[in-house]
């Protein structure tokens, strides 16, 4: 600037101390000035170096979850010990109901069998000091594995009496031992595995009996209490989705169509102005508030079941539509008034002016803020808390009335389990599985928007 | 497949109307030689219309009250001693009604039993038939009366535009709605909670103790907000210390300095953060900060647990910079280019101009961004849930765990149906205050920020 150069109509008016003085706050202020640009760019650093070190602690804990121990055995299903009786007929005289309570006791039976032996033997095949100690030895197998075993016998009774290779997911401790997620050096009397057990297990991952393979339980499997390592997603994952599903159908037309009215028809008096300020508050209302409005309406006064996706998508809607209206009225502002105009001009409608050619034109950037709204909806826990969601559900839902669990609900049940060692990791792995839906959904909502943006 | 036969036969049915109604409109026209008000695609949807709503309006009253004839009809089967008893009732009314779908029950059947399912299931199959006669009459009503209308001046556009408009303002009379019933929902539970406590123990209350309501022997338990609004307090204040100078330094730097280049790395980046879900913050905050924090601790010789309002606010305040900064960098950027080039011709560096011009200009809207976080700050939830540790004790010490006014509503109303004791009545009380502050914080931020946004317009 001016003041720089030693000029000399200002040098003149100053004198030799003014001028030094001049030059040394000169300097002082190019030097506050180098410093507030460094704070600014510090700050936008810390923001994404934040961003890093949320995804990477994110990552670094879940991504081991993906993989889990699993046991390679020959599991011998011998009659003698399952003792299983012959499958029972429809008799032409019985009931449809007792036939399936004849069925239901024969399955029983079938699930009460002594599975856990099939197992122990399965292992001392390998190590023959299991055969005395059915305890330790059965402990390294998930408690819920055995399903697998009778669901083989139910879909082909002809396996009994032969030998079939099986996999088998090994319980968490086991997981966790082989992890490294437990300090090794620990007293045994804080360990969660027996001294036999630990040995066992070392012995069989050298052996390759058991092998770290990809996790499918956690996509095929539902939520268990009793058998840690088999706790899957699936439930969830399929709640999640009926619950997208309805916030597509109830708020992304409900949306549209409120915003063309207040862009397009709506007068300009009170109710309009109310209308826009209501919905102007609604989406800086709390999400919690939406549960509450939920569990009152939904649950209590219309008698909606508890934990149910029904109950979820409403809610969840009623929480999304401002968003959707907000960005569908930008959307529908960014159209040339120009267009609708000319519609205007050659006899059309407003009506026939706003459907043949002003919304076709605002679609892609509804689509973009419909999808961005459904993946923000995706991630809300709090409202869903207040529905019901909480609970443990261990089933996957049919019907959007069935109770379900949801991604995020899933995340806060498993955050809270007291397996922290097990089950910190497997949270971090269901995260993982919500951020990477959630990024290709936005992931999408950009690609449409460069796709069809037209600059007019 | 039988809802998907139902919906094939609605849908050929409305496309059959929506035929008849065009062709109608074209055969009168080359009757009469005239020439038609509206296109024949409205008279065709307006002759649908007419055939649609009537049949639809008789198809929800009887899912209204097929439950009550149901029972009506059963009803007059059982025996006194069954219809007496509420438990019994139920029961039988299930064994009928499996007995009438065919799939029986387990044990003998009773006469009576027997002799109610039949008139169920024949009941069943004339309801069905009445209920299809019904609908098709009322549709092929409609048909009639619409398809007679139609002549050359009959306004058929009009209508249909009407009918579309009454559809439209429907949809965004739901808005409102949704308002007014989050507003009746809460105040009438907060009204049955505040006959359970006083309000004045409840908003001057310090102490908050709500014992369990199914041990019956605590009595009613203490509800003081104060150490809820005070651990909401500390963490939204710690909170916007953390997000207020990051987020607004990354605006000036984005707006001000950063070429178009570094702006278009950069701001999407930052804006990841918004898009994380809340779970996924308390999560990190539990298991990353949390931990890391409390070793900062014994390291400096602070006694800092791990699941604190330090925690809570520090965390809230990364979920809340990328919402800072977006408001903060709309609202730099609409100060008119004029007063910097004022600035900057007087010979100020960059940053006095921004500091000593831009800064104060933009001020009403940074406030208004300012407030909207507070508002967003104050009604988290998940964060606060996993990482504040839940203890709603008034203390001034931020290292120690403390509790919220949202934590509280999660810990006192999960899955409950029956809100009859103040234990999760509360809940409504709580919402209700959280409902107003918010309220308040988000109408005087739009205000400010439209009134800004007025003033360079």
């Amino acid at each position: 600037m001016a003041i720089t150069s030693p000029d000399s109509a200002i040098s003149g008016g100053f004198g030799t101390s003014n001028r030094d003085l001049i030059a040394r706050r000169l300097a002082a202020r190019h030097r506050s000035e180098r410093m507030f640009r460094a704070v600014g760019l510090g700050a936008i650093l810390l923001g994404i170096s934040l961003v890093g070190i949320l995804f990477g602690s994110i990552l670094s804990k879940g991504i081991p979850a993906f993989t889990q121990a699993t046991f390679h055995l020959d599991v011998a299903f011998d009659p003698e010990v399952l003792r299983i009786p012959e499958r029972p007929q429809k008799a032409a005289d019985q009931s449809v109901a007792e036939f399936n309570q004849e069925l239901l006791s024969w399955q029983r039976r079938l699930r009460t069998a002594n599975w856990n032996r099939l197992i122990q033997e399965a292992i001392a095949a390998k190590i023959p000091a299991a055969a005395d100690n059915a305890r330790d030895a059965i402990g390294l197998v998930a408690s819920n594995e055995r399903v697998k075993l009778w669901e083989m016998v139910e879909d082909n009774p002809a396996i009994m009496g032969t030998t079939q290779p099986v996999s088998l997911i090994a319980s968490a401790n086991v997981d966790v031992w082989l992890k490294g997620n437990i300090d090794r050096t620990l007293e045994q009397r804080y360990q969660q595995l027996s001294a036999l057990q630990q040995q066992w297990s070392d012995a069989l991952y050298e052996e390759g009996v058991i092998s770290m393979d990809f996790s499918t339980v956690l996509f095929t499997n539902v939520d268990s209490r009793s058998s840690p390592a088999t706790a899957g997603l699936l439930g969830a994952i399929v709640g999640s989705v009926m619950m997208m599903a309805i916030v597509m159908v109830v708020a992304v037309p409900i949306g549209v169509m409120a915003a063309i009215y207040l862009e397009e028809f709506a007068p300009k008096n009170r109710l309009t102005d109310f209308i826009e300020v209501n919905i102007n508050n609604l989406a800086a209302v709390p999400s919690i508030v939406f549960g509450l409005l939920g569990a009152a309406v939904f649950i209590n006064f219309l008698g909606l079941p508890l934990s149910a996706p029904l109950v979820g998508g409403l809610v969840l809607s009623l929480m999304t539509l401002p968003t959707v209206i907000i960005a569908s009225r930008a959307s529908l502002r960014a159209v040339p008034p120009s267009i609708r105009q000319a519609a205007l001009g050659v006899g059309a409608s407003p009506t026939q002016a706003m459907f043949h050619h002003t919304l076709p034109l605002a679609v892609p950037g509804m689509l973009t803020g419909a999808i961005i709204g459904v993946a923000q909806a995706l991630g809300e826990t709090a409202p869903l808390l207040l529905i019901g969601m909480n609970a443990f559900v261990a089933s996957v839902p049919s019907t959007p009335l069935d109770q379900s669990s949801a991604l995020p609900v899933q995340i806060y049940l498993w955050q809270g389990n007291e397996l922290r060692n097990f089950f910190e990791a497997r949270t971090s792995a269901a995260i993982i599985v919500l951020l990477a839906v959630m990024i290709s959904l936005n992931a999408l909502a950009i690609v449409l928007r460069h796709r069809f943006e037209r600059r007019w | 497949m039988n809802t998907f036969i139902v919906v094939a036969i609605i849908l050929i049915a409305l496309g059959f109307a929506y035929n008849w109604g065009a062709r109608a409109s074209r055969s009168v026209a080359n009757r009469t030689g005239a020439k038609m008000h509206s296109r024949p695609i409205y008279y065709g949807v307006y002759v649908m219309l007419w055939c649609a709503v009537p049949a639809a309006l008789v198809l929800v009253l009887y899912l209204v009250f097929q439950p009550m004839i149901v029972d009506a009809v059963i009803g007059g089967y059982l025996p006194a001693d069954v219809a007496a008893d509420p438990g019994a009732t139920r029961t039988a009314m299930r064994n009928i009604e499996a007995i009438a779908s065919g799939y029986g029950i387990i044990g003998d059947v009773e006469p009576y039993q027997q002799d109610a399912a039949d008139a169920l299931s024949a009941f069943t199959l004339t309801a069905r038939l009445a209920l299809i006669a019904l609908a098709a009459a009322a549709a092929i009503g409609g048909l009639v009366f619409a398809q007679r209308q139609i002549h050359p001046s009959f306004r058929a556009r009009n209508r249909v535009e009407l009918a579309i408009k009454v559809l439209l303002l429907t949809c965004s009379a739901i808005a409102i709605l949704t308002t007014v019933g989050i507003v009746l929902s809460v105040l009438s539970e907060a009204i049955r909670f505040f006959t359970f406590v006083h309000p004045f123990d409840f908003f001057f209350g310090t102490t908050w103790n709500p014992r369990f309501s199914s041990t019956g022997t605590g009595g009613q338990g203490e509800y003081g907000l104060l150490p809820l609004l005070w651990g909401t307090m500390m963490i939204t204040i710690i909170a916007m210390v953390v997000a207020v100078p990051i987020g607004l330094m990354a605006a000036i730097y984005l707006s001000e300095y950063a070429g178009p280049k570094f702006r278009f790395v950069a701001k999407p980046l930052l804006e990841v953060l918004a898009g994380i879900p809340t779970i996924v913050y308390g999560f990190f905050a539990l298991v990353t900060v949390g931990p890391f924090l409390s070793r900062l601790g014994d390291v400096v010789g602070l006694d800092i647990n791990a699941t604190s309002a330090l925690t809570a606010g520090i965390v809230m305040g990364i979920m809340i910079i990328p919402f800072v900064s977006s408001l903060s960098d709309d609202i730099i950027s609409q100060v008119p280019q004029a007063m910097r080039n004022g600035s900057f011709g007087l010979g100020a560096t960059q940053s006095e101009t921004i500091r000593k011009v831009i800064l104060p200009a933009a001020l009403p809207g940074i406030v208004g961004a300012f407030l909207l976080a507070v508002s967003r700050a104050v009604g988290e939830t998940m964060i606060v849930v996993l990482a504040a540790g839940n203890s709603p004790v008034l203390t001034a010490n931020p290292f120690e765990a403390v509790s919220t006014v949202t934590v509280t509503i999660v810990n006192q109303l999960t899955g409950d149906t029956d809100f009859a004791s103040p234990q999760s009545l509360v809940a409504f009380a709580l919402g209700l205050t959280l409902f107003v502050i918010t309220l308040c914080l988000n109408v005087v931020a739009i205000y400010i920020v439209k009134k800004y946004r007025e003033q360079y317009e």
